[in-house]
């Protein structure tokens, strides 16, 4: 599927049920940091329904494979090698083509390489911890890297996140910006995070959690995890009724 | 029973936690190596046209302190009003000016410093003319969704008064939280997360 006219109907309204509270206790840091009154709407204009794009020729050739894009030359990092993929589509499941996404994450021992992480886990001389790819025609992205592990956090005395990725997308327009993290299927930390349980709805946190995919793992090489991304819908410019000018 | 409407639930946000500068602003942590800059530090060049004017943020939580771990992107029309990106209808913008910039914080005094061009107008929704702004998004550790908002410029309070966003905030006494006073070439901007002072944040 092509995308050859520019979309200008306006965004979906966000469900502020599905997505997780800025007030939410449990997860300590948003007490302080949550915005104590309500946000105020208005239909988009131009300022929100365009946003950045960036051509293919931004990408080097390793930003997205983790496992050697900080490593010396004839290493690479350690730890379980996996290749994460999918799609971003929209709300009305179509997917959304040259955009681009970015990733983030600890070393396999769950160490970030980041002046402010003090966990005692080593850090890994062959791993930075982030990449980046745009997505083609249909929609596809896909990356290589090692699978982060697990760490502990001050929040409780006793938290540890689950193994997870950060995500950051852009959409087409600027308030389609989504930040993310995914996690690994079968991993029993992700229902103890609270993080991950600041999030209301048990399906919007499955919507989080990447499926082991036995078929696209690459014999004696990588396993892979399925993870797509739905960002904000937006409606048919069929529908919009507007006056000149805009 | 109708017909399913089939549609898909966006995915959900999460924080993008005290380390999204690995991802983001990899240089800026010292994770060289892996891209030539971090994307969005210059948004202008020696041929963008306009005024050059300084953006100053600071991001205040709650107790009144400064944040050090946020990350804000920020997105504007160029000089003439027209947003560079596909989804402008109006004509082409400036191509050298990107109108997109990211930047994280001095790491001292959480100073975020962005070097752009004052924005012409851009239309509401029903062609009147807005008042010059600059879009916002901030994250950070203990923020779930990113906070969406606008800064105005000090120096255009006619353009203010008759602007269509901010006409119609109900508490008109929160209007200033969303106005930049302006020194020589420079807009501050604080924006208070909680409190007294809360900014105004959107939901569009």
């Amino acid at each position: 599927m092509k995308n050859e006219r520019p979309e200008t109907g306006g965004f979906f309204q966000r469900d502020r049920s599905w997505h997780p509270p800025a007030f939410a206790p449990g997860y300590k840091s948003t007490v302080v940091r949550s915005p104590q009154r309500a946000p105020i709407s208005f239909g988009n204009t131009l300022s929100e329904l365009t946003g950045p794009t960036f051509g293919h020729s931004l990408l080097g050739p390793l930003d997205n494979d983790l496992t050697v894009n900080f490593a010396k030359p004839g290493e690479s990092a350690i730890g379980p090698r996996i290749i994460v993929y999918g799609r971003v589509l929209d709300e009305n499941a179509r997917p959304v083509p040259n955009v681009l996404v970015e990733f983030w994450q600890a070393n396999a021992g769950g160490r970030y390489r980041h002046k402010k992480d003090g966990y005692l886990a080593p850090l890994d001389p062959n791993f930075g911890g982030c990449g980046r790819t745009i997505t083609d025609e249909d929609g596809n992205y896909w990356f290589r890297t090692v699978q982060p592990g697990a760490y502990p956090w001050p929040n409780g005395i006793n938290d540890w996140r689950p193994a997870h990725i950060h995500f950051a997308i852009f959409g087409h327009g600027f308030v389609q910006r989504l930040i993310t993290q995914m996690y690994f299927e079968g991993d029993p930390m992700i229902w103890k995070c609270p993080i991950v349980r600041t999030i209301p709805d048990k399906k919007a946190i499955e919507g989080l959690i990447a499926a082991l995919d036995m078929e696209s793992t690459v014999p004696m090489d990588s396993r892979a995890y399925k993870f797509d991304i739905v960002l904000r819908g937006r409606r048919s410019t069929l529908f919009e009724n507007k006056l000149e000018g805009n | 029973m109708v017909q399913s409407l089939t549609r898909l639930k966006e995915t959900a946000s999460q924080t993008a936690g005290p380390y999204v500068h690995i991802g983001l602003t990899p240089n800026y942590c010292d994770i060289g190596g892996i891209y030539p800059e971090d994307l969005g530090v210059r948004m202008v060049n020696e041929k963008t046209r306009g005024e050059r004017v300084t953006y100053k943020m600071r991001v205040i939580d709650g107790t009144g302190s400064v944040i050090k771990d946020a990350l804000i992107e920020i997105w504007q029309a160029d000089a003439d009003g027209l947003y560079n990106s596909p989804s402008e209808p109006r004509g082409k913008a400036d191509p050298n000016f990107t109108g997109w910039g990211r930047q994280a914080s001095d790491p001292e005094t959480g100073v975020f410093t962005f070097g752009s061009v004052k924005p012409g107008r851009v239309p509401f929704t029903d062609g009147r003319p807005q008042a010059p702004h600059v879009s916002l998004w901030i994250v950070a550790r203990g923020i779930n969704l990113g906070l969406q908002t606008r800064m105005y410029f000090g120096d255009e309070a006619e353009a203010n008064a008759a602007d269509p966003v901010l006409t119609r905030l109900e508490h008109q006494n929160r209007v200033p939280t969303l106005i930049a006073p302006r020194t020589g070439d420079t807009y501050n901007f604080d924006i208070y997360l909680q409190g007294d002072k809360e900014t105004v944040f959107f939901d569009v």
